[in-house]
């Protein structure tokens, strides 16, 4: 039940925040930061609360069900394992820094804005826990559209451009996911007679091979495009650049990690034969992304772009490592993820805060900027840091674990990839040069953090710096996912695999075809 | 005792973590004790080790302390662990003595900076970085250190940031040697997909098991290690960072760009010495890059009037020194000549750091001049360190230590006659260019106005070093002076004797041939600089020494060569896709659709005619198609 509170506080905050906001508008600020910051504690107390357990075999945490509308098979399936419980924990950390970076930025329609920005997050909360496909379609849209506002309507100049390219490629890919869910549902109806959206029941529905392959690209395309992956990243600079700080900052922290979730819960365990064969291409296509966004991202003069196509070539490294399909490489996909929000995030607030002050995005017009803002000089070097993956902080973690289990599956396509690390020098060196080094043109001094944007950024550095010291609790939770995705593709096959978890009933399993799945 | 090995690298870690969150509020005096009072703490606790370890020597060979498990994912289980062997305590005691004796003197060289507690916390994170480097027991967390001293080296080039000049060299110095650390990252991954681990003395252990002598596998593994070390050590073809990382103020020259980051490449090849005995063809690589690079890097040192270019393009070539050696598998001379280097090269740079600071920052060794009297504890510290740098016989530490090396070049069952040819000509021109850098610094006229003098905080440790460049050579004495080999006794449990191989000469002629190619580079640069400087005028006019000139002294034209190969293609293919062409498609597909539905619009006339035309012309087709088919 509390699955279900978790979402149903941030919804019923934003409607507050709305309405209560026509009045006031100091309130709706207030209202979303205790309802996020409720949010964020109870998803700490679970973790805390299930972390002993979370290193047995693969098993649901917590779950929720009951139906909803039973004549289609449609149910209200929640459930969390290790992985949504981090995802989780990332949603409220990122979405309070989100209500606190808001906190003067926003001068117009408050209510209305923390409203989307609530509800943006039940989304996204919805979509790590959903395990039932209508259910995980619903929780799909309930992300996009508060976003199209949040971008349209706060934005900057050209924001409504944005905000409908962003809202087309994710509505498109969307729908392509919406027609394999009902291909999969109707398979499975015809296999088993039974009508069913439960992604329990739908695993290791017997799919013939060519079926199976374009359902799999069905789902893989909604999720590459949130991810992104080249060539379907263009949206992502623009819709970068145009939000508000906060909304760049859920983009890049939350809904980009989205597209990987659902790639690691859905993609892989529901078309396991259709995913191996693709994995080749799949890692090309990763790899493509990390130069390809690498050296896009040395070119742009605009800050956020800029940090919109690191994103691109980071999010290329969780492309790798999870078509890499073992557990080391997965567990540093996971790593990325949290890393990824962690330092991008922390770049795109930056940017914002810079904005604040000079009212510009270009570096071209920042420069020397140490001289007045030390403090922000040596944070951002930090986040520069974590960005070309530097020892010590997670991100270095992350990619070293997707290179060395990317290593095992291709060490070509590997090597190919491990160039990122020379692009990222590249290009994270010269954010660093163009906005804090060199020497300052202007008269007028710029005021350094103030202790609200201290704080934010102060966290951010914390995180980053316990996931590169200590990542092994992060590692550690996830660990049952892992090795229940790395089971279907490796020793037993997916039989085994669900098997071991305890889930399916054996009964299921007998119904289909006995080895149609174990690895040749 | 030796529970407090934790504390070396830890302790220089408190510092840093003190100055940076602390360092505004503290007075420059406090700065100056965190700053100099925890690496001089860690030296005192490796003194105290190291003590220890050579009265008592644990039984295993080596003393380890585990802090925490770092990653364990599987059979990857990487942690923090420290390792001291006699080869770490070698570096460690070289980083945190020499280290102490810098940040000593940089408490007097930086007092008038405004960014004092930026400069000692940087420089107390590269010494932790660097005790990581040496420190750590498994590749990655050797690997965090190695990118660590990166860092460090990154922030204190650009020190003084205002000037894009030095954030350009500094971002050189980064990208260049990062190029280095992937090749060692995917050196990581063969590793570990081959040995299941990433513990040194695992991979040591299980190499000879594993491979044959010169399998493909070993060697690329191998050459993929060396390409690290030659980014980091600055070697052909990834040497020219190094002159550039001079931006830097002087202490950073001496302790980072001259004593010890610039030899990991050193330590990471003799650390992982089994490795490259396995790969014969890596290893003679390793001699090759060595001869090659310190000879062109000898050659540029002549050349340069900067005093500090003088002495970075001579630390490249000592490295190369340090590489042949290591490459014909003389491991314990190559370690000796680090450890030697370490104190006359930091003795050097941090006497030229007084000398510029003395003359309001010239550089330049052709305005100094007559500073012999004006300065004559900077003087005879400076010349005591030249003739350890040019190898004086008999009485430099520098003679003892490049002497084996000139030795083995050709003795060794790795060497040849070639190898020992370049040697000896390096030797010639090491003393060549270092002659003429102390003739024209401190003889001749003045030719510019000395202002304040340096302290004693900065004096004392330009002594102390002095001290050792002289003194540090006899602990190691060659085979006919009595063959004392107290400093290769001390490494050979971890590190092999060199197999000597060809018949050659006694080795009382190589001795006295590299005395003569001393003297005579010595002689040369008197001639020229002093005595008939008239000569130089007359090789002035000659245009082909004059191309050859520039050529050295623009470091071979590496810079521009890499400029042309890689920096503008790569810029350019980056500017003309600035606006991303896929998102051209997309643009285009919208065009597409646009012009498409004004197309059809045009049919929506609100005119009764066409719509009549068009229900008729639609009837005319059906029927069409009914009848014909």
């Amino acid at each position: 039940m509390i699955l279900v509170w978790l979402i149903g506080i941030l919804m019923g905050g934003g409607i507050a925040a709305l309405l209560l906001g026509q009045g006031n508008r100091g309130l709706p600020r207030w209202i979303s930061l205790f309802t996020v910051l409720a949010g964020f504690l109870a998803v700490i107390y679970i973790w805390i609360d299930q972390y002993p357990i979370t290193q047995f075999p693969h098993k649901w945490l917590i779950q929720y069900r009951s139906d909803w509308i039973p004549n289609f098979g449609i149910t209200f399936h929640l459930a969390i394992d290790g992985l949504s419980l981090l995802l989780l924990v990332l949603t409220f950390f990122i979405g309070l820094l989100a209500v606190v970076c808001s906190w003067t930025e926003v001068k117009e329609r408050e209510g209305f804005y923390y409203f989307n920005l609530l509800w943006i997050l039940a989304g996204i909360c919805g979509v790590f826990m959903a395990l039932d496909l209508f259910l995980f379609y619903f929780f799909w849209e309930v992300m996009l559209i508060p976003m199209y506002f949040l971008i349209g309507i706060w934005g900057s100049e050209n924001r409504v451009y944005a905000a409908y390219k962003f809202f087309i490629f994710t509505q498109a890919s969307g729908l392509l996911m919406l027609l394999s869910i009902l291909g999969l549902y109707f398979i499975h109806a015809n296999n088993t007679g039974i009508y069913t959206f439960n992604y329990l029941d739908l695993l290791g529905t017997s799919i013939p091979e060519n079926i199976q392959y374009w359902l799999m690209l069905g789902f893989l395309i909604a999720f590459v495009v949130k991810l992104p992956i080249v060539p379907f990243h263009s949206w992502l600079p623009d819709a970068h650049a145009e939000a508000p700080t906060a909304g760049s900052l859920i983009l890049a922290g939350l809904l980009l990690k989205t597209g990987a979730y659902g790639i690691l819960r859905f993609v892989l365990p529901l078309f396991p034969s259709a995913s191996e064969q693709f994995a080749p291409i799949a890692m090309l296509l990763g790899v493509v992304g990390i130069i390809y966004g690498a050296i896009l991202a040395f070119s742009q003069t605009d800050l956020k772009r800029l940090v919109a196509y690191t994103s691109v070539s980071h999010m290329g490294f969780v492309m790798l490592g999870i078509f890499a399909l073992n557990e080391l490489a997965l567990q540093g996909v996971v790593m990325q993820l949290l890393t990824h929000g962690i330092s991008t995030g922390a770049l795109f607030i930056m940017a914002g805060m810079l904005k604040e002050r000079l009212h510009t995005r270009d570096i071209d017009q920042m420069g020397g900027l140490w001289k007045h803002m030390p403090q922000m000089g040596a944070m951002g070097m930090i986040f520069a840091m974590a960005s070309l993956g530097l020892p010590g902080l997670g991100n270095f973690i992350a990619e070293f674990l997707i290179l060395l289990g990317a290593f095992e599956a291709n060490p070509w396509l590997t090597i190919c990839a491990a160039l990122g690390l020379i692009f990222s020098a590249i290009y994270s060196l010269r954010i660093l040069q163009k906005v804090f080094l060199g020497s300052y043109q202007k008269d007028t001094p710029v005021q350094d953090l103030v202790w609200r944007e201290t704080t934010i950024l102060a966290s951010l550095i914390i995180s980053i710096l316990w996931l590169g010291v200590f990542p092994q609790p992060v590692i550690n939770t996830v660990k049952p996912t892992v090795i229940f995705i790395e089971k279907i593709f490796h020793d037993q096959g997916i039989a085994q695999a669900y098997l071991d978890r305890n889930i399916i009933k054996p009964q299921v399993i007998s119904k289909q075809k006995k080895g149609t799945y174990v690895r040749k | 005792m030796n529970n407090l090995l934790w504390l070396i690298p830890v302790l220089p870690l408190l510092g840093f973590l003190i100055l940076s969150l602390a360092g505004k509020s503290l007075s420059k005096t406090s700065i100056a004790l965190i700053g100099v009072g925890s690496v001089s703490l860690s030296a005192l606790i490796t003194i105290l080790i190291g003590l220890n370890f050579l009265n008592d020597p644990p039984a295993a060979g080596f003393i380890s302390q585990t802090l925490y498990t770092w990653i364990e994912i599987g059979n990857f289980k990487p942690e923090i662990t420290f390792l001291l062997d006699p080869l770490s305590l070698v570096f460690v005691f070289v980083i945190t003595f020499i280290g102490a004796l810098i940040h000593v003197y940089s408490a007097g060289f930086m007092k008038g900076d405004k960014d004092y507690s930026r400069f000692f916390a940087s420089m107390n994170l590269f010494v932790f970085s660097m005790l990581v480097l040496v420190l750590a027991d498994n590749l990655l967390l050797l690997y965090l250190g190695w990118e660590g001293v990166g860092l460090c080296s990154y922030l204190l080039i650009g020190f003084w940031y205002e000037n894009p000049q030095n954030g350009y060299a500094a971002r050189k110095a980064f990208i260049m040697t990062r190029i280095g650390d992937t090749a060692m990252a995917i050196a990581l991954f063969m590793i570990f997909s081959w040995f299941a681990s990433l513990q040194i003395s695992d991979i040591l252990l299980k190499a000879p098991q594993l491979f044959q002598q010169g399998d493909t596998t070993i060697t690329i593994i191998a050459l993929l290690l060396l390409a690290g070390g030659i980014g980091k050590s600055a070697q052909l073809p990834l040497q020219n960072w190094l002159p550039d990382a001079m931006a830097g103020p002087s202490p950073v020259s001496a302790l980072i760009h001259a004593a010890t980051m610039v030899t990991a490449g050193v330590y990471l090849i003799a650390r992982m010495n089994v490795i490259f005995e396995l790969a014969p063809i890596a290893q003679m690589t390793v001699a090759i890059i060595g001869a090659a690079t310190l000879l062109i890097a000898g050659f540029s040192a002549c050349t340069q009037y900067d005093i500090k270019r003088v002495l970075a393009y001579s630390t490249i070539s000592q490295i190369g020194y340090m590489f042949l050696a290591l490459g014909l598998g003389a491991w314990t001379a190559a370690i000796f000549h680090f450890m030697i280097h370490a104190f006359f090269k930091a003795l050097l740079f941090l006497a030229a750091g007084a000398i510029i600071e003395t003359l309001h920052h010239e550089h330049n060794m052709f305005k100094m001049g007559g500073l012999k009297n004006k300065m004559p504890v900077i003087f005879w510290t400076f010349l005591i360190g030249s003739a350890s740098l040019a190898a004086l016989p008999l009485i430099s530490a520098g003679f003892y230590s490049k002497d084996p090396i000139l030795w083995y070049a050709w003795s060794a069952e790795k060497g040849n006659m070639i190898f020992w040819a370049i040697a000896l000509l390096g030797a010639f021109i090491t003393a060549a260019y270092t002659c003429r850098m102390v003739i024209v610094t401190f003889w001749g006229s003045s030719k510019t106005e000395i202002g304040h003098m340096p302290g004693s905080l900065m004096t004392t440790p330009l002594l102390v070093l002095a001290f050792f460049s002289v003194v540090a050579g006899f602990i190691e004495l060659p085979h006919n002076f009595g063959h004392f080999t107290l400093f290769s006794d001390f490494l050979h449990p971890v590190l092999p004797e060199v197999t000597m191989g060809n018949e050659t000469w006694p080795e009382w002629i190589f001795q006295l041939m590299a005395s003569l190619a001393t003297f005579g580079g010595i002689y040369i640069s008197y001639q020229l600089y002093s005595k008939n400087p008239a000569l130089i005028l007359r090789l002035k006019q000659s245009s082909l020494a004059t191309a050859l000139y520039q050529f050295w002294f623009l470091g071979w034209g590496f810079d521009r060569l890499y400029d042309i190969l890689f920096v503008k293609p790569l810029t350019y293919l980056s500017n003309i896709n600035k606006n991303d062409i896929v998102d051209q498609i997309y643009s285009g597909i919208s065009f597409i659709s646009i012009k498409l539905y004004r197309l059809l619009s045009y049919t929506q006339s609100g005119s009764l005619r066409w719509y009549a035309m068009g229900l008729l012309l639609g009837a005319i087709i059906i029927l069409t198609i009914q009848i014909v088919t």
